[in-house]
């Protein structure tokens, strides 16, 4: 049975990641709706857990420690959705907009 | 069997990118949603390919199973304003955000790495050979074995993350009964949109924030 490991370079699934990174923090920094900008950083956050599963897989596949942080990470991302898009429906309601620049006063 | 892993990789690199970009570049807010889905789907492959099985199922399960449909529901639940103005989707000077992205990939990402391929190349050698037999991977059994002994107290504190997340986002989105506005029906909504767009012109020019506030 032939593994990943020996057929792909660990940098492809680096400068992968590194891509997905990018498109997230271009959807995080461009898009004005704040959904639209949590999707960005659920794909950076995603682009990270690419990196620490390639790591894990290449370098060190006898320890778990890997997978464990992937899925720390899992659990950080899923609070923050569930946080964020609670900020972003109570915006809405006061505010009426789910714009980010039109959200500019802390007051209501 | 080597060429069919690396297209296989190939695949599922180019969709998950593919699904990416359109992500972020599509102005209708729920087909970025899908998009999202579909990306969150090829990175759990990309788990199977590199033999993390449980991390594929749970990416399946969280991402694409809540986070994607609580996006859905955040984008349903606030979606009257896009929907009257899907022009405005990125802000108007969205190509330096997209000049930072494409410098910082270019010229920070993609140069580090292949300055260091060598001595990826010879650490991923040396593990493969201290590892041996391809069954000592370390499976599902090991992360629950990881997870009440040695990252027990991580693992309580995510625990009680997920808890205080719970409670907060029920705390930030609750509506007091005296201000929670009528639910219409999809009829009454309809009717309602209706009356509201008649008196406006049909092309009405875009506010920009910077304009709007002198």
């Amino acid at each position: 049975m032939i593994a990943v490991v020996d057929v792909i370079p660990l940098s492809w699934l680096l400068i992968l990641a590194g891509a997905l990174f990018c498109i997230g923090l271009f959807g995080a920094l461009a898009r004005r709706n704040v959904v639209a900008m949590l999707m960005g950083v659920e794909l950076m956050l995603n682009a990270a857990n690419i990196n620490l599963v390639a790591f894990w897989r290449y370098l060190e596949p006898s320890l778990i420690t890997g997978q464990v942080f992937a899925l720390f990470i899992i659990t950080v991302a899923a609070a923050e959705a569930a946080v964020g898009l609670a900020m972003a429906i109570a915006i809405y309601r006061t505010r009426a907009t789910v714009l980010a620049d039109e959200v500019n006063a802390l007051k209501g | 069997m080597e060429t069919v892993v690396t297209i296989v990789f190939l695949i599922i690199a180019a969709l998950m990118l593919f699904s990416g970009v359109m992500v972020v570049a599509v102005k209708n807010i729920i087909h970025s949603a899908l998009w999202l889905i579909s990306t969150f789907f090829m990175v759990g492959a990309l788990y199977l390919l590199l033999e993390a099985e449980f991390l594929a199922v749970v990416q399946v399960l969280i991402y694409v199973g809540a986070v994607s449909i609580l996006m859905l529901f955040a984008i349903m639940l606030t979606r009257h304003v896009m929907a009257s103005r899907p022009e405005q989707a990125f802000y108007r000077r969205w190509y330096l955000a997209l000049g930072v992205c494409l410098l910082l990939f270019g010229a920070a990402i993609v140069p580090t790495l292949l300055a260091q391929q060598p001595g990826f190349a010879q650490a991923t050698e040396t593990a493969q050979q201290a590892l041996g037999s391809p069954e000592r991977i370390a499976g599902v059994f090991s992360l629950g074995v990881a997870y009440v002994s040695q990252y027990l107290i991580p693992f309580q504190i995510a625990g009680l993350l997920l808890l205080v997340a719970l409670i907060g986002a029920i705390v930030i989105a609750f509506e007091e009964r005296s201000r929670r506005r009528r639910i219409l029906t999809l009829a009454q909504e309809h009717e309602l949109r209706r009356r509201q767009a008649q008196p406006l012109p049909p092309a009405e020019p875009v506010v920009m924030a910077e304009e709007s506030n002198p």
